[in-house]
């Protein structure tokens, strides 16, 4: 088609071959497939997913735009917005809650003076409300940076958890 | 085939057919939203739900096949606390807004929910709200009504092939829509609202104007294609308000084009002509019929008189009806003029001689879905004739092998087994190659002068694969589209194509300009060909050659030859020195008025009767759905009046229908000729200086109602208007980074917006035809261009 100047990005090499490698598993004409691992892949990288960055996803993977728009949102994981520079989600499920995670909403909530998912005014931290993280024996449950667990967690707890993130 | 019981009543079904298809089949009605026979099963509303026997559960009858002995039941209190309760959720959050809603008095929803629903909602909660996006200007959106049974997006993705709507978000928050605001780039986007069960998607050049029970229906048949789908106009008091498609499985399925639906609006054009006009000392004066048609015989009477009447010469719009070609060719011939013609685009005429009793294509239209090969030559399938790109497409989605061979790397959304890319100048060789490694796959005995045509030539994989598809094919089909009938040497390709499919075992054919070229063909609208193929007995002139020659007079029925012919400036300049031109339309123009003499408004498709004949050959009459704007005639009228004026025998008609029944019973006394295929003696060297043109009408150019209907002129689906080149051609040219181009043909020079395309090849520029701005660069071989 003919060019337009509409935002574009490239992929990193990186997201790139991270997507050839899941493209071999797939048969080659379901090359849609790899949509949910290239737009976490994206996420990893740049902290969020944009419009550029899920059109330029479309591009590799040679599917319709919408196609990726569709699948990124319907999942709830993919964060469509800059979400500050870490992610600290909190369980408040049954175990967690039952343990004293709404202690942490609290601490949250007095310290850095923001609620569930909301962005610290520094930008630095995404506090975000998430569902049971399967890892209820250690409640209360943090998870950061969409990766690591930090668990039986209290106030004192998260403060030296984002401490080392500082670090 | 095996019998199951639908609420007591035996149907015969089929293996692998669904319980709504069989009811379908049976007249059982059974509510639904998300299915569509066309489409694939989503089974997502669940409106559909029946009791079946034995199921523990209630079943969704679109997606539950059949089975031996099934017991189905749609009416039983199972089944209808099934339907209520499925209305009731449905209805959770949609607005009911039908007073203010476009699709009340012909919506699925507010149908089904009068007969299967339930007075009152338990649901008291607020309904949420949709933000719709802007689609462009053909439809219109008001998202908060969707049900979200997918039929859009299943549409667009599966028919269309552009998967331009999808579903964000979930749950609760789930929108249909394009996401990112963009308009839809479909040439069959239309078919949504159709398709759209409730008012989410409707008409926006229809939006507020008419309520569905205003309206009156009349079949009719598309006038832009060479397919002439099957339509409906809805009018009210005499206006047409829009036009659907009518159901026919063998010509247009279910579908219509854009441009056959929404082509309407063009006639509300300010420059439509509500009376005769004649020139009367330079003047422009309104006239009465009577003293129009008066002068336009005696205009001509004195041309003839001074002159003799090879001065004059007559060109029809492929799209007239059959009877108006017929009646203009009966009444020129009969004031002894010959020169005859309505092949407004093309530029070689070599082969007339050797075409059968008209062009058409391969094969019946209802079989392309059935082919395993097609090769496209010189052929914009999706923007030419949309209604064959959406079945050549189903054929390649079901595995056939679609292959071109084109000035333009055109993309079709449909998986393409080989393409050749060449300048216009190589098609000639490119398709040479193709037709050697053909030669070489054939059985027979190859032809000596074939053979002597192809000795030499050398051909790469590609041109092989493409031979080898079609040899390999059960049944296979070359279409030749207008990029090949228009070119240069549109005889040698024919040639060629024809003996490609000759040798492949495929069928071969053209996909003609206008709703009806073979009309035009079969009642001698030509120079060369009478009624029925037989041979003129005075041959005439071509239609360039008319131009070219600069004659006394002219005769223009239903023309624009600014747009519609292919060497426009020579024919402004012909018809300019002209002493008399009579201009039958239903549009008047600047340009007509400086150099027509008389200008008499003519009736276009839906205000009048008469016939097309579609590329297949098939004859589909049609009546006007009102009558003719102001005081406009239709034009079988003004020709028969024309030759009593003359004192011309058989000029006595009382309708439409006696003019066919004439027409109807020279064809059947005459059989068609069958003309063997002519070796060319040679083929012709590409050796062209500057930048080749491809010239390629534009999707919304085709006539003077498309030209016109706002809707289609700002539509996403047009080709960016300019100059279109690859970044190599702008770079060697120097003006890659420019906005504005000069391109220069011959002496003129004309500033257009370049336009940075890849699938245009290094060497070569697009120029969309059509349009006045690059009417005097499309007649043109090459051009050259520079910063403008
Ligand atoms: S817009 Fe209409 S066709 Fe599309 S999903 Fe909604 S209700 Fe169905
Ligand atoms: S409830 Fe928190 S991890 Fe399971
Ligand atoms: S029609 Fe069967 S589920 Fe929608």
């Amino acid at each position: 088609m003919s060019a337009t100047c509409e935002e574009t990005v490239k992929l990193s090499d990186n997201v790139r071959k991270e997507i050839d490698d899941w493209l071999t598993r797939f048969p080659p004409e379901q090359k849609r497939s790899a949509t949910l691992y290239a737009l976490r892949m994206v996420q990893e990288e740049n902290g969020w997913v944009s419009k550029p960055h899920m059109n330029a996803i479309a591009e590799y993977l040679e599917i319709a735009p919408v196609a990726v728009y569709e699948v990124a949102t319907f999942y709830t994981m993919y964060d469509l917005e800059p979400k500050g520079k870490h992610k600290i989600g909190v369980c408040t499920n049954v175990s967690c809650q039952l343990c004293g995670s709404d202690k942490i909403v609290e601490h949250i909530k007095n310290k850095y003076q923001v609620g569930l998912n909301e962005v610290t005014k520094d930008g630095k931290y995404f506090f975000q409300e998430v569902e049971c993280l399967g890892s209820c024996c250690g409640a209360p449950v943090v998870i950061v940076d969409d990766k690591h667990y930090k668990e039986k967690l209290t106030p004192e707890g998260l403060e030296k958890v984002l401490q080392e993130l500082e670090g | 085939m095996f019998n199951i019981e639908i609420d007591g009543q035996q149907v015969e079904v089929e293996q692998g057919q669904m319980i709504i298809e069989a009811a379908d089949a049976a007249g059982i009605a059974i509510p639904r939203f998300c299915y569509h026979k066309k489409l694939s099963i989503a089974a997502n509303c669940r409106m559909c739900l029946v009791e079946v026997e034995k199921a523990r559960k209630p079943m969704p009858a679109c997606a539950t096949p059949v089975t031996e002995g099934m017991r189905v039941f749609t009416k039983t209190p199972a089944a209808i606390h099934s339907q209520r309760t499925v209305m009731e959720f449905l209805l959770i959050n949609h607005p009911l807004d039908c007073p203010i809603c476009d699709q009340g008095g012909q919506c699925e929803l507010q149908d089904i929910s009068m007969s299967y629903g339930e007075g009152v909602s338990e649901y008291t909660q607020g309904k949420r709200s949709v933000d719709g996006d802007d689609l462009g200007s053909l439809v219109a959106t008001d998202m908060t009504r969707c049900i979200h049974c997918t039929r859009c997006i299943r549409f667009c993705e599966e028919v269309a092939g552009i998967k331009e709507l999808g579903a964000t978000n979930r749950g609760e928050h789930m929108e249909v829509g394009t996401y990112v605001d963009h308009a839809l780039e479909s040439e069959v986007s239309g078919n949504i609202i159709d398709l759209c069960p409730v008012g989410a998607l409707t008409s926006k050049p229809f939006r507020y104007q008419a309520r569905a029970w205003e309206l009156q229906q009349m079949p009719s048949v598309a006038s832009h294609d060479c397919v002439g789908a099957n339509t409906f106009v809805h009018t009210r008091r005499q206006e047409v308000m829009r036009v659907v498609p009518r159901e026919c499985e063998d010509v247009n399925e279910v579908w219509l084009s854009d441009r056959d639906r929404f082509s309407y609006t063009g006639l509300e054009s300010e420059e439509r002509l509500a009376k005769p006009l004649v020139k009367q000392d330079g003047q422009w004066q309104e006239a009465t019929w009577a003293d129009a048609l008066n002068a336009v015989k005696e205009g001509l009477q004195r041309v003839k008189d001074k002159h003799g009447a090879s001065q004059i010469a007559a060109l029809s719009h492929p799209s007239s009806t059959t009877e108006e070609h017929y009646l203009l060719q009966k009444l020129m011939r009969g004031i002894g003029c010959h020169n005859l013609d309505h092949r407004l685009n093309r530029v070689d005429f070599s082969d007339q001689d050797q075409f059968g009793l008209y062009p058409r294509i391969g094969t019946p239209v209802a079989k392309i879905d059935e082919l395993n090969a097609i090769l496209l030559v010189g052929s914009n399938i999706r923007h030419e004739q949309p209604s064959i790109g959406l079945r050549v497409r189903k054929a390649a989605l079901s595995g056939a092998h679609v292959m071109m061979v084109n000035p333009m790397a055109y993309e079709f959304h449909m998986p393409m087994s080989e393409s050749v890319v060449v300048k216009p100048s190589e098609m000639v060789s490119a398709l040479a190659q193709v037709a050697k490694a053909a030669s070489e796959l054939a059985s027979g005995e190859v032809p000596a002068a074939a053979a002597k045509l192809l000795s030499g030539v050398s051909y790469s994989e590609a041109h092989k694969t493409i031979a080898k598809k079609l040899a390999d094919a059960e049944q296979a089909t070359i279409m030749m589209g207008a990029l090949a009938q228009n070119h240069a040497h549109a005889a040698n390709i024919r040639a060629l194509c024809n003996l490609i499919a000759e040798f492949t075992g495929s069928s071969c054919g053209a996909l003609t300009e206008g709703a009806n070229a073979q009309g035009a063909w079969l009642v001698g609208m030509l120079p060369h060909r009478a009624m029925a193929g037989a041979d003129a007995m005075v041959p005439g002139l071509d239609a360039q050659t008319c131009f070219a020659e600069k004659l006394r007079a002219y005769v223009l029925h239903g023309i624009e030859p600014e747009a519609d012919v292919a060497n426009s400036q020579v024919a402004l300049d012909a018809l300019k020195q002209a002493d008399f031109v009579v201009s039958t339309t239903v549009f008047v123009t600047d340009a007509m008025k400086e150099y027509a003499d008389v200008i008499l408004p003519v009736a276009p498709a839906t205000e009048t009767s008469g016939t097309f004949i579609n590329v297949e050959g098939r004859w589909q009459g049609f009546r006007g759905a009102r009558p003719a704007f102001e005081e406009g005639r239709p034009a079988w009228k003004v020709f028969r009046v024309l030759g009593n004026l003359f004192a011309l025998e058989g000029f006595d008609f009382e309708s439409s229908e006696q003019v066919l029944t004439e027409v109807h019973a020279k064809v059947k006394q005459l059989e068609g000729k069958v003309h063997a295929w002519v070796a060319p003696e040679r083929l012709p060297a590409s050796h062209e200086k500057g930048l080749e043109v491809i010239a390629e009408r534009a999707l919304y150019q085709t006539d003077a109602i498309v030209r016109r209907a706002a809707p289609l002129a700002s539509s996403k689906a047009n080709p960016e208007f300019g100059v279109h080149v690859s970044v190599q051609t702008a770079q060697s040219a120097g003006v890659e980074s420019c906005e504005q181009v000069e391109v220069k043909a011959g002496e003129h020079r004309v500033s257009l917006p370049l336009v940075l395309d890849e699938r245009v090849p290094t060497g070569a520029v697009w120029l969309p035809s059509g349009y006045a701005e690059s009417a005097v660069l499309t007649s043109h071989a090459t051009v050259t261009l520079a910063k403008g």
